[in-house]
Protein backbone atom coordinates (compact mmCIF):
# COMPACT_ATOMS: atom_id res chain seq x y z
CA UNK A 1 0.00 0.00 0.00
CA UNK A 2 2.85 2.19 0.73
CA UNK A 3 4.76 1.26 -1.91
CA UNK A 4 1.48 1.88 -4.55
CA UNK A 5 1.42 5.87 -2.95
CA UNK A 6 5.43 6.27 -2.58
CA UNK A 7 4.72 5.20 -6.63
CA UNK A 8 1.91 7.85 -7.29
CA UNK A 9 3.61 10.59 -5.50
CA UNK A 10 7.19 10.13 -7.62
CA UNK A 11 5.08 9.59 -11.24
CA UNK A 12 4.04 13.09 -10.45
CA UNK A 13 6.87 14.53 -8.74
CA UNK A 14 8.82 13.19 -11.84
CA UNK A 15 6.37 14.72 -13.97
CA UNK A 16 6.47 18.20 -12.74
CA UNK A 17 10.12 18.09 -12.98
CA UNK A 18 9.54 17.42 -16.59
CA UNK A 19 7.59 20.43 -16.84
CA UNK A 20 9.28 23.26 -14.64
CA UNK A 21 7.48 26.22 -15.89
CA UNK A 22 4.61 25.04 -14.58
CA UNK A 23 5.62 25.00 -11.00
CA UNK A 24 7.83 28.05 -11.96
CA UNK A 25 4.13 29.17 -12.92
CA UNK A 26 2.37 29.12 -9.25
CA UNK A 27 5.44 30.50 -7.78
CA UNK A 28 6.12 33.38 -9.77
CA UNK A 29 2.23 34.31 -9.84
CA UNK A 30 2.62 34.17 -5.83
CA UNK A 31 5.90 36.15 -5.61
CA UNK A 32 4.53 39.08 -8.33
CA UNK A 33 1.14 39.24 -6.86
CA UNK A 34 2.60 39.69 -3.20
CA UNK A 35 5.00 41.79 -4.62
CA UNK A 36 3.10 44.60 -6.53
CA UNK A 37 1.03 45.72 -3.42
CA UNK A 38 3.98 47.34 -1.97
CA UNK A 39 4.12 49.26 -5.30
CA UNK A 40 0.79 49.56 -5.45
CA UNK A 41 -0.69 51.49 -2.27
CA UNK A 42 2.91 53.55 -1.44
CA UNK A 43 5.39 52.45 1.09
CA UNK A 44 3.70 53.45 4.32
CA UNK A 45 5.37 50.63 7.05
CA UNK A 46 1.98 50.66 9.26
CA UNK A 47 0.12 50.07 6.27
CA UNK A 48 1.71 47.51 5.07
CA UNK A 49 1.94 45.43 7.95
CA UNK A 50 -1.40 45.87 8.36
CA UNK A 51 -1.88 43.98 5.43
CA UNK A 52 0.72 41.85 5.13
CA UNK A 53 -1.12 38.78 6.21
CA UNK A 54 -4.17 38.93 4.14
CA UNK A 55 -2.28 39.54 1.23
CA UNK A 56 0.60 37.01 1.71
CA UNK A 57 -3.00 34.49 2.36
CA UNK A 58 -4.98 35.59 -0.43
CA UNK A 59 -2.13 35.32 -2.93
CA UNK A 60 -1.06 31.39 -1.74
CA UNK A 61 -4.78 30.55 -1.85
CA UNK A 62 -5.08 31.39 -5.97
CA UNK A 63 -1.70 30.67 -6.64
CA UNK A 64 -2.74 27.35 -5.55
CA UNK A 65 -5.68 27.34 -7.25
CA UNK A 66 -3.55 27.98 -10.16
CA UNK A 67 -2.63 24.58 -10.60
CA UNK A 68 -5.51 22.42 -9.75
CA UNK A 69 -6.85 22.72 -13.08
CA UNK A 70 -3.93 20.35 -14.04
CA UNK A 71 -4.23 18.37 -11.42
CA UNK A 72 -6.68 15.37 -12.98
CA UNK A 73 -7.17 17.03 -16.59
CA UNK A 74 -4.32 15.55 -17.99
CA UNK A 75 -4.66 12.23 -16.92
CA UNK A 76 -8.06 12.09 -17.82
CA UNK A 77 -6.91 13.25 -21.15
CA UNK A 78 -4.61 10.84 -21.80
CA UNK A 79 -5.91 7.44 -19.91
CA UNK A 80 -3.98 7.46 -17.27
CA UNK A 81 -6.87 8.23 -14.47
CA UNK A 82 -8.50 5.38 -15.61
CA UNK A 83 -6.25 3.11 -15.40
CA UNK A 84 -5.36 4.88 -12.00
CA UNK A 85 -8.83 3.88 -10.98
CA UNK A 86 -7.75 0.20 -11.70
CA UNK A 87 -5.27 -0.26 -9.58
CA UNK A 88 -6.14 -2.94 -7.43
CA UNK A 89 -5.69 -0.26 -4.38
CA UNK A 90 -8.29 2.00 -2.84
CA UNK A 91 -9.00 5.33 -5.54
CA UNK A 92 -8.90 7.23 -2.26
CA UNK A 93 -4.73 6.33 -1.95
CA UNK A 94 -4.54 7.19 -5.48
CA UNK A 95 -5.76 10.62 -4.34
CA UNK A 96 -4.05 10.75 -1.48
CA UNK A 97 -0.78 10.74 -3.37
CA UNK A 98 -1.69 12.84 -6.47
CA UNK A 99 -2.30 15.72 -3.28
CA UNK A 100 1.10 15.18 -1.76
CA UNK A 101 2.45 15.26 -5.05
CA UNK A 102 0.44 18.35 -5.77
CA UNK A 103 1.08 19.74 -2.61
CA UNK A 104 5.04 19.40 -2.67
CA UNK A 105 5.33 20.74 -6.21
CA UNK A 106 2.93 23.96 -5.53
CA UNK A 107 2.45 24.27 -2.44
CA UNK A 108 5.79 23.47 -0.49
CA UNK A 109 8.01 25.98 -2.68
CA UNK A 110 5.40 28.72 -1.57
CA UNK A 111 5.76 27.77 2.05
CA UNK A 112 9.55 27.97 1.76
CA UNK A 113 9.69 31.31 0.16
CA UNK A 114 7.47 33.01 1.90
CA UNK A 115 9.52 34.71 4.91
CA UNK A 116 11.80 36.75 1.83
CA UNK A 117 7.82 38.01 0.91
CA UNK A 118 7.12 38.77 4.08
CA UNK A 119 10.61 40.79 4.52
CA UNK A 120 8.52 43.34 1.86
CA UNK A 121 5.89 44.22 4.57
CA UNK A 122 8.39 44.72 6.79
CA UNK A 123 6.67 41.47 9.70
CA UNK A 124 8.33 41.53 12.89
CA UNK A 125 10.29 38.20 13.11
CA UNK A 126 7.48 36.08 15.15
CA UNK A 127 4.65 37.06 13.03
CA UNK A 128 6.97 35.47 10.04
CA UNK A 129 7.47 32.15 12.02
CA UNK A 130 3.86 32.20 12.17
CA UNK A 131 3.50 32.76 8.76
CA UNK A 132 5.40 29.81 8.02
CA UNK A 133 3.96 27.90 10.19
CA UNK A 134 0.25 29.00 9.01
CA UNK A 135 1.26 27.93 5.34
CA UNK A 136 2.76 24.50 6.31
CA UNK A 137 -0.26 23.80 7.79
CA UNK A 138 -2.94 25.45 5.67
CA UNK A 139 -1.38 25.08 1.68
CA UNK A 140 -1.80 21.16 2.32
CA UNK A 141 -5.52 21.44 3.33
CA UNK A 142 -5.53 23.79 0.07
CA UNK A 143 -4.62 21.32 -1.76
CA UNK A 144 -7.20 18.81 -0.07
CA UNK A 145 -10.12 20.67 -0.95
CA UNK A 146 -8.96 21.72 -4.38
CA UNK A 147 -8.59 18.04 -5.51
CA UNK A 148 -12.34 17.70 -4.11
CA UNK A 149 -12.93 20.60 -6.97
CA UNK A 150 -10.74 19.80 -9.61
CA UNK A 151 -12.43 15.98 -9.16
CA UNK A 152 -16.04 17.05 -9.75
CA UNK A 153 -15.12 19.35 -12.77
CA UNK A 154 -12.84 16.67 -14.59
CA UNK A 155 -13.93 16.54 -18.24
CA UNK A 156 -16.07 19.35 -18.17
CA UNK A 157 -15.70 22.33 -20.79
CA UNK A 158 -14.74 25.04 -18.96
CA UNK A 159 -14.06 23.40 -15.66
CA UNK A 160 -11.48 26.53 -14.29
CA UNK A 161 -14.43 28.84 -13.30
CA UNK A 162 -16.34 25.87 -11.97
CA UNK A 163 -13.86 24.95 -9.81
CA UNK A 164 -12.63 28.63 -8.47
CA UNK A 165 -16.63 28.85 -8.29
CA UNK A 166 -16.22 25.26 -6.26
CA UNK A 167 -13.30 25.56 -3.87
CA UNK A 168 -13.48 28.81 -3.13
CA UNK A 169 -15.75 29.22 -0.41
CA UNK A 170 -14.42 26.32 1.06
CA UNK A 171 -11.45 28.01 0.94
CA UNK A 172 -12.50 30.91 3.30
CA UNK A 173 -12.24 29.15 6.76
CA UNK A 174 -8.56 28.27 5.76
CA UNK A 175 -8.12 31.76 5.26
CA UNK A 176 -9.60 33.48 8.01
CA UNK A 177 -7.66 31.39 9.93
CA UNK A 178 -4.55 31.39 8.92
CA UNK A 179 -4.40 35.09 8.36
CA UNK A 180 -5.98 35.30 11.46
CA UNK A 181 -2.89 33.57 13.54
CA UNK A 182 -0.03 35.91 11.47
CA UNK A 183 -2.30 39.11 12.08
CA UNK A 184 -2.11 37.66 15.88
CA UNK A 185 1.03 37.44 16.16
CA UNK A 186 2.22 40.66 14.70
CA UNK A 187 0.04 42.55 17.49
CA UNK A 188 2.16 40.67 19.76
CA UNK A 189 -0.58 37.84 20.73
CA UNK A 190 -0.78 34.30 20.90
CA UNK A 191 -1.27 32.86 17.64
CA UNK A 192 -1.48 29.34 18.83
CA UNK A 193 -5.63 29.02 18.85
CA UNK A 194 -5.51 29.99 15.43
CA UNK A 195 -2.57 27.61 14.37
CA UNK A 196 -4.97 25.05 16.56
CA UNK A 197 -7.99 25.37 14.87
CA UNK A 198 -5.83 25.32 11.46
CA UNK A 199 -4.41 22.08 12.11
CA UNK A 200 -7.91 20.40 13.27
CA UNK A 201 -9.04 21.49 9.64
CA UNK A 202 -6.22 19.46 8.23
CA UNK A 203 -6.66 16.62 10.34
CA UNK A 204 -10.63 17.20 8.97
CA UNK A 205 -9.58 17.73 5.71
CA UNK A 206 -6.96 14.69 5.14
CA UNK A 207 -9.88 12.14 6.53
CA UNK A 208 -12.97 13.48 4.31
CA UNK A 209 -11.32 14.93 1.30
CA UNK A 210 -9.77 12.17 -0.11
CA UNK A 211 -12.33 10.01 -0.10
CA UNK A 212 -14.76 12.55 -1.67
CA UNK A 213 -12.60 13.31 -4.13
CA UNK A 214 -12.33 9.71 -5.10
CA UNK A 215 -15.84 9.12 -5.38
CA UNK A 216 -16.31 12.64 -7.36
CA UNK A 217 -13.59 10.57 -9.71
CA UNK A 218 -16.40 7.54 -10.09
CA UNK A 219 -18.50 9.55 -10.90
CA UNK A 220 -16.26 11.95 -13.63
CA UNK A 221 -14.82 8.48 -14.97
CA UNK A 222 -18.70 6.94 -15.69
CA UNK B 1 -14.62 -17.55 -15.53
CA UNK B 2 -15.81 -14.35 -15.71
CA UNK B 3 -20.24 -14.64 -16.21
CA UNK B 4 -22.39 -11.67 -17.88
CA UNK B 5 -26.02 -11.54 -17.24
CA UNK B 6 -29.04 -9.64 -18.67
CA UNK B 7 -26.38 -6.44 -18.89
CA UNK B 8 -27.67 -3.26 -20.23
CA UNK B 9 -26.46 0.26 -20.44
CA UNK B 10 -27.68 3.94 -21.05
CA UNK B 11 -25.84 6.69 -22.47
CA UNK B 12 -28.10 9.58 -21.75
CA UNK B 13 -31.42 9.08 -22.47
CA UNK B 14 -30.36 6.45 -25.19
CA UNK B 15 -30.81 2.71 -24.57
CA UNK B 16 -27.01 1.40 -25.88
CA UNK B 17 -27.32 -2.43 -25.15
CA UNK B 18 -29.68 -4.76 -23.31
CA UNK B 19 -30.08 -8.20 -22.25
CA UNK B 20 -26.09 -9.03 -22.71
CA UNK B 21 -25.30 -12.44 -21.76
CA UNK B 22 -22.55 -14.53 -22.39
CA UNK B 23 -19.38 -16.62 -20.17
CA UNK B 24 -16.18 -16.41 -20.53
CA UNK B 25 -14.09 -19.78 -19.34
CA UNK B 26 -10.47 -20.32 -18.91
CA UNK B 27 -8.67 -19.96 -22.64
CA UNK B 28 -12.02 -18.15 -23.66
CA UNK B 29 -11.96 -15.44 -26.25
CA UNK B 30 -14.98 -13.06 -27.21
CA UNK B 31 -15.10 -10.63 -29.77
CA UNK B 32 -16.80 -7.70 -29.40
CA UNK B 33 -18.50 -6.11 -32.53
CA UNK B 34 -21.08 -3.58 -33.58
CA UNK B 35 -21.14 -0.43 -35.51
CA UNK B 36 -19.59 2.91 -34.15
CA UNK B 37 -21.60 4.21 -31.07
CA UNK B 38 -22.95 1.08 -30.42
CA UNK B 39 -21.45 0.63 -27.00
CA UNK B 40 -18.24 -1.60 -27.36
CA UNK B 41 -16.57 0.13 -25.28
CA UNK B 42 -18.97 1.06 -22.66
CA UNK B 43 -19.55 -2.55 -22.26
CA UNK B 44 -15.66 -3.04 -21.88
CA UNK B 45 -15.73 -0.15 -19.51
CA UNK B 46 -18.69 -2.19 -17.57
CA UNK B 47 -16.85 -5.16 -17.45
CA UNK B 48 -14.35 -3.13 -15.44
CA UNK B 49 -16.47 -1.92 -13.65
CA UNK B 50 -15.19 2.04 -14.21
CA UNK B 51 -19.09 2.40 -15.88
CA UNK B 52 -21.73 1.20 -13.74
CA UNK B 53 -24.20 -1.17 -15.00
CA UNK B 54 -28.01 0.05 -15.54
CA UNK B 55 -29.70 -3.46 -15.83
CA UNK B 56 -27.59 -6.88 -15.04
CA UNK B 57 -24.50 -7.74 -13.26
CA UNK B 58 -21.08 -9.08 -14.16
CA UNK B 59 -19.65 -12.01 -11.64
CA UNK B 60 -16.21 -13.00 -11.80
CA UNK B 61 -15.78 -16.37 -9.79
CA UNK B 62 -18.80 -16.65 -8.55
CA UNK B 63 -18.89 -13.21 -6.74
CA UNK B 64 -20.11 -9.74 -8.43
CA UNK B 65 -17.44 -7.63 -9.76
CA UNK B 66 -18.49 -4.71 -6.50
CA UNK B 67 -18.41 -7.12 -4.30
CA UNK B 68 -15.30 -8.08 -5.05
CA UNK B 69 -13.37 -4.40 -5.60
CA UNK B 70 -9.99 -4.37 -5.22
CA UNK B 71 -9.62 -8.50 -6.00
CA UNK B 72 -10.91 -8.12 -9.10
CA UNK B 73 -8.99 -5.13 -10.56
CA UNK B 74 -6.41 -7.35 -9.08
CA UNK B 75 -7.21 -10.06 -11.77
CA UNK B 76 -7.53 -7.63 -15.02
CA UNK B 77 -5.66 -5.60 -17.43
CA UNK B 78 -7.31 -2.83 -19.03
CA UNK B 79 -6.15 -1.46 -22.49
CA UNK B 80 -8.57 1.07 -23.27
CA UNK B 81 -8.99 3.67 -26.00
CA UNK B 82 -6.50 5.81 -24.74
CA UNK B 83 -3.31 4.59 -24.35
CA UNK B 84 -2.87 5.93 -20.37
CA UNK B 85 0.60 7.23 -21.23
CA UNK B 86 2.26 10.28 -20.04
CA UNK B 87 3.55 12.13 -22.88
CA UNK B 88 6.83 13.49 -20.80
CA UNK B 89 7.64 10.16 -19.65
CA UNK B 90 9.58 7.84 -22.07
CA UNK B 91 7.83 4.40 -22.65
CA UNK B 92 10.38 2.53 -20.06
CA UNK B 93 9.40 4.71 -17.17
CA UNK B 94 5.55 4.85 -18.47
CA UNK B 95 5.27 1.10 -18.22
CA UNK B 96 7.65 0.73 -15.10
CA UNK B 97 5.03 3.06 -13.33
CA UNK B 98 2.28 0.84 -14.94
CA UNK B 99 3.39 -2.23 -13.75
CA UNK B 100 4.24 -0.66 -9.96
CA UNK B 101 0.75 0.72 -9.99
CA UNK B 102 -0.61 -2.42 -11.06
CA UNK B 103 1.44 -4.51 -8.18
CA UNK B 104 3.07 -6.39 -10.42
CA UNK B 105 6.59 -4.81 -9.66
CA UNK B 106 8.96 -5.21 -12.77
CA UNK B 107 12.81 -4.52 -12.68
CA UNK B 108 14.32 -2.48 -15.68
CA UNK B 109 15.17 -5.34 -17.68
CA UNK B 110 11.49 -6.86 -17.94
CA UNK B 111 10.38 -3.52 -18.91
CA UNK B 112 13.41 -3.62 -21.79
CA UNK B 113 12.59 -7.04 -22.87
CA UNK B 114 9.26 -6.39 -22.94
CA UNK B 115 9.76 -3.13 -25.54
CA UNK B 116 12.10 -4.60 -27.22
CA UNK B 117 9.86 -7.57 -28.17
CA UNK B 118 6.99 -5.33 -29.16
CA UNK B 119 9.42 -3.73 -31.52
CA UNK B 120 10.28 -0.07 -29.92
CA UNK B 121 13.99 -1.28 -28.78
CA UNK B 122 16.16 1.93 -29.04
CA UNK B 123 13.26 3.96 -28.63
CA UNK B 124 12.56 3.27 -24.82
CA UNK B 125 13.85 6.07 -23.70
CA UNK B 126 12.64 8.63 -25.86
CA UNK B 127 9.48 10.53 -24.20
CA UNK B 128 6.49 9.17 -25.73
CA UNK B 129 5.58 12.67 -27.19
CA UNK B 130 8.14 12.24 -29.86
CA UNK B 131 6.57 8.98 -30.68
CA UNK B 132 3.84 8.19 -33.67
CA UNK B 133 0.70 6.82 -32.89
CA UNK B 134 1.73 3.11 -33.60
CA UNK B 135 4.64 3.48 -31.25
CA UNK B 136 2.58 4.86 -28.52
CA UNK B 137 0.23 1.95 -29.21
CA UNK B 138 2.60 -0.75 -28.76
CA UNK B 139 4.17 1.14 -25.81
CA UNK B 140 0.62 0.52 -24.41
CA UNK B 141 0.65 -2.63 -25.18
CA UNK B 142 3.38 -3.90 -23.69
CA UNK B 143 2.00 -4.19 -20.72
CA UNK B 144 0.73 -7.56 -21.66
CA UNK B 145 4.27 -8.74 -22.14
CA UNK B 146 5.38 -8.32 -18.47
CA UNK B 147 6.31 -11.46 -16.66
CA UNK B 148 3.22 -11.73 -14.34
CA UNK B 149 0.43 -11.09 -16.52
CA UNK B 150 -3.64 -10.90 -15.29
CA UNK B 151 -5.89 -13.68 -15.96
CA UNK B 152 -8.33 -11.40 -17.84
CA UNK B 153 -7.42 -9.21 -20.28
CA UNK B 154 -9.71 -6.27 -21.51
CA UNK B 155 -8.69 -4.74 -24.54
CA UNK B 156 -10.30 -1.70 -26.78
CA UNK B 157 -9.28 -2.01 -30.13
CA UNK B 158 -5.70 -3.54 -29.46
CA UNK B 159 -4.92 -3.09 -32.93
CA UNK B 160 -5.70 0.21 -33.49
CA UNK B 161 -2.59 2.22 -35.48
CA UNK B 162 -0.67 -1.37 -35.44
CA UNK B 163 1.21 -1.86 -38.58
CA UNK B 164 0.87 -6.27 -39.88
CA UNK B 165 3.82 -7.13 -38.34
CA UNK B 166 2.93 -5.12 -35.00
CA UNK B 167 -0.12 -7.20 -35.07
CA UNK B 168 1.01 -10.50 -36.20
CA UNK B 169 3.24 -10.10 -32.96
CA UNK B 170 -0.01 -9.12 -30.63
CA UNK B 171 -2.14 -11.89 -32.15
CA UNK B 172 0.84 -14.26 -30.97
CA UNK B 173 0.91 -12.98 -27.29
CA UNK B 174 -2.54 -13.31 -27.31
CA UNK B 175 -2.60 -16.65 -28.38
CA UNK B 176 -0.10 -17.66 -25.68
CA UNK B 177 -2.06 -16.12 -23.00
CA UNK B 178 -4.87 -17.76 -23.71
CA UNK B 179 -3.23 -21.21 -24.51
CA UNK B 180 -1.85 -20.32 -20.62
CA UNK B 181 -6.09 -20.48 -19.53
CA UNK B 182 -5.64 -16.64 -19.79
CA UNK B 183 -9.14 -15.03 -21.11
CA UNK B 184 -9.78 -12.34 -23.34
CA UNK B 185 -12.71 -9.94 -24.30
CA UNK B 186 -11.90 -7.63 -26.97
CA UNK B 187 -13.51 -4.84 -29.65
CA UNK B 188 -11.90 -4.70 -33.04
CA UNK B 189 -12.70 -3.57 -36.22
CA UNK B 190 -9.79 -5.62 -38.00
CA UNK B 191 -9.86 -9.29 -39.06
CA UNK B 192 -7.31 -11.40 -37.16
CA UNK B 193 -7.78 -14.76 -36.89
CA UNK B 194 -6.79 -15.48 -33.43
CA UNK B 195 -6.83 -19.25 -32.56
CA UNK B 196 -8.54 -20.43 -29.54
CA UNK B 197 -9.98 -23.22 -27.67
CA UNK B 198 -13.21 -21.57 -27.46
CA UNK B 199 -14.15 -18.42 -29.37
CA UNK B 200 -17.53 -16.54 -29.52
CA UNK B 201 -18.86 -13.59 -31.36
CA UNK B 202 -20.79 -10.82 -29.55
CA UNK B 203 -22.87 -8.62 -31.85
CA UNK B 204 -24.22 -5.49 -30.15
CA UNK B 205 -26.33 -3.69 -32.86
CA UNK B 206 -27.90 -6.60 -33.79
Amino acid sequence: MMQTLRYVVSRDVLLAMRRRADVATTLFFFVIVASLFPLGVGPEPKLLRAMAPGILWVAALLASMLSLGRLFAEDYADGSLEQLALVPEPLALMVIGKVMAHWLVSGLPLVLISPVIALQFDLPAEAIVTLLLALLLGTPLLSLIGAIGAALTVGVRGGGVLISLLVLPLYVPVLIFGAGAVDASAMGMDASGHLSILGALLLLGMVLAPWATAAALRISLE
Amino acid sequence: MLEVSGLGCLRGERRLFSGVSFSLRPGGLIWIQGGNGSGKTTLLRTLCGLTQAMAGEVRWRGKTIQALDEDYRRELTYIGHANGLKEDLSAQENLLVAAHLAGQPASRAEVAGALHGIGLAGREHLPVKFLSQGQRRRAALARLRLAHPRTLWLLDEPFNALDTQAVAGMRQIMENHLGQGGMIALTTHQDVAIQAADAQTLRLDA
